[in-house]
């Protein structure tokens, strides 16, 4: 099956985002495009500060784009209400949840919220819906324990079931490897991939580990100071989009290998 | 989230030990009235002495209420301030509402006498009591709300408490330089913090205004929830942050400005309940946590009234006083023994 042929789930045109500080845009980046379609695992990269956060908060629906169109499921994404949004959306943040008191279960629950009556009770259906989530991510054994109780790898992990639990089809995620080591990161990108695979989602994550998303991701989106390139990762390498990410002197990238390597 | 089901039990004891600790309260006092007798002037077949049935009926009952409403709405409040503000510290007297509310109620009693005679003696109504003390720690909580959009970080709001209490401290000193003696005992009188000598209006009017904070607060149980994870989840998954907050912002003010009107600042209970009630429920669900706080609060009050009267003697010490000698350890006893506290 090729990429044409599956249905564009989320789509950026012309899409400029940045801040309004006093009234005045305070453009981050400009001219992005691409269209993610289901059961792609998307990476995002670019150096720090490029604005990677911004571009994801903008599509999420955290914060408005300054020009160019957002399409969700083919339609504005200002057309959504907050809650219908939370029907197509769900989120996993570089910040960690307010209360670290919470246990597992009850934060994975949580994501249930857009579904659940005004007392937030959750029916057999949720329940079962939170289940799998759990089993998912490989977290049910773990559904007593309080979050401060937890490892940072499995913290991410409890924070997708909470994704996956809001039942999405678009789930977008900031920087989920960082603070983890090399077998947790990729372990993490691994169930990204499986997710987007088996439940037919459209997963978008931003990373510094470009290698890994190299390796396993279906399309990436690079983030430079000259443009924003969409591609799947082979032809990225082809266009020699990597070997300008970064100051040549300093770091260099194989294209054999899909690795950096550091120049002395 | 645990289900109900898990806690009922706890629930029904704690209900009980309420009931228990609701008539021992009426029970003790500076006079001695047989159990018998209480329970009897209680059911309206009326005590045998009559000086008996207008303590119990004018005086303990009405002071037993003020303690459960008290306890009860501040503990609530304290428990949607640490949520609302994800800090643990939080609470109606450290973030300053209770000194918002004296504010409003000495330059109610102080003011009064500035515009003198007929005017100053209806402005001391219980009602404008109220609405003054609930507009100074609405004030109080708008500040401090704006402060932390600003700058997000928790030791920040707790210095706007701290500051708000110095200025409540400068304007009532100043207040009370150009006021005479009555209304500054007045104001130094209700300033100590009394649940007693309250009519049954006043009974009425706080009453009222408890069960208005309490119900919106579990009307927002579900958003508090949402709000464990912080704001920017919270809106991923459809929540109106403006709404939740400002709801919870009047509740709060209700709760917190209505009892500080009639009891005076109270200090500790609204920070030290919610975290005591954690050690029994280990849930962060506020639809089983707010009833479990508005138990605990009114019963921990009770007891502490039981004490302030000090049973058996002509004596009683200051509610605040209890409250203070009571919470503190609490909270000491909890962050040596946790490390660290949790909301």
């Amino acid at each position: 099956m090729t990429s044409e042929s599956k249905h564009i789930v989320l789509a950026a045109k012309k899409l400029t985002v940045g801040y309004f500080r006093k009234k005045k845009a305070d453009i981050i980046s400009s001219n992005i495009n691409f269209q993610l379609a289901e059961g792609e695992l998307i990476a995002l990269v670019g150096t720090n500060g490029i604005g990677k956060s911004t571009l994801l908060r903008t599509l999420s629906g955290m914060q408005p784009l300054i020009n160019g169109a957002i399409q969700l499921n083919d339609k504005n994404l200002n057309s959504y209400t907050s809650l219908q949004r939370a029907n197509y959306v769900s989120v996993v943040l570089t910040e960690t949840p307010a209360s670290k008191n919470l246990t597992v279960l009850e934060l994975v629950s949580l994501g249930r919220q857009p579904y659940t009556n005004w007392m937030g009770s959750l029916s057999s259906a949720d329940k079962k819906i939170v289940t799998r989530a759990l089993e998912a991510t490989n977290t049910m054994d773990l559904f007593d324990t309080k979050c401060f109780e937890l490892s940072d790898g499995q913290l991410q992990r409890v924070y997708i079931a909470r994704a996956l639990a809001q039942d999405t089809p678009v789930i977008i995620l900031d920087e989920p490897t960082t603070h983890l080591d090399l077998f947790h990161r990729a372990s993490i990108l691994k169930l990204l991939k499986n997710l987007a695979a088996k439940n037919n989602k459209t997963i978008l994550f931003s990373t510094h580990e470009i290698d890994l998303a190299i390796q396993l991701s279906d399309k990436m989106i690079v983030m430079t100071p000259k443009a924003t390139y969409f591609e799947t990762p082979k032809d990225l390498i082809k266009a020699g989009r990597f070997d300008t990410l970064f100051p040549e002197e300093m770091i260099h990238f194989d294209s054999e290998t899909g690795r950096f390597i550091i120049k002395d | 989230m645990k289900s109900k089901q898990t806690y009922r039990g706890t629930f029904c004891i704690l209900t009980l030990l309420l009931v228990v600790v609701f008539l021992i309260n009426i029970s003790l006092g500076s006079v001695y009235i047989p159990f018998s007798e209480v329970i009897a002037g209680l059911l309206g077949e009326g005590a045998s002495k009559e000086s008996w049935q207008y303590i119990l009926i004018d005086y303990r009952l009405p002071k037993a209420i003020t303690a459960i409403m008290t306890g009860g709405g501040l503990a609530v409040s304290g428990l949607l301030m640490q949520t609302l503000f994800r800090n643990p510290l939080a609470g109606p007297f450290v973030l300053g509402l209770s000194s918002g509310a004296s504010l409003g109620v000495a330059f109610l009693i102080l003011g009064a006498g500035t515009i003198g005679g007929v005017a100053g003696g209806i402005l001391l109504s219980e009602w404008s009591l109220v609405i003054a003390s609930a507009a100074g720690s609405f004030l109080v909580m708008l500040a401090v709300l704006a402060v932390t959009f600003k700058i997000k970080d928790t030791m920040a709001i707790l210095i706007i408490g701290l500051m708000f209490g110095s200025v409540t401290a400068a304007v009532v000193a100043v207040l009370s330089y150009f006021s005479n003696a009555e209304q500054l005992q007045q104001y130094i009188f209700w300033s100590f913090g009394s649940l007693g000598n309250q009519s049954w209006n006043g009974v009425f009017i706080l009453t009222l205004c408890c069960v208005a904070g309490v119900a919106l607060s579990f009307f927002s149980s579900k958003s508090l929830n949402a709000l464990l994870l912080g704001e920017n989840y919270a809106k991923s998954m459809g929540l109106h942050i403006k709404r939740t907050t400002f709801i919870i912002i009047i509740a709060t003010s209700i709760l917190a400005g209505s009892i500080t009107a009639f009891a005076g600042p109270i200090a500790f209970v609204g920070l030290a309940v919610p975290h005591l009630t954690r050690q029994f429920f280990t849930t962060s669900n506020h639809s089983i946590l707010l009833p479990a706080v508005l138990i605990f609060g009114s019963l921990l009050l009770l007891i502490c009234d039981t004490i302030a009267q000090l049973p058996f003697s002509e004596y009683t010490i200051p509610i605040n006083a209890v409250t203070s000698l009571i919470g503190a350890p609490v909270v000491i006893w909890l962050l040596v023994r946790k490390r660290k506290l949790l909301f």
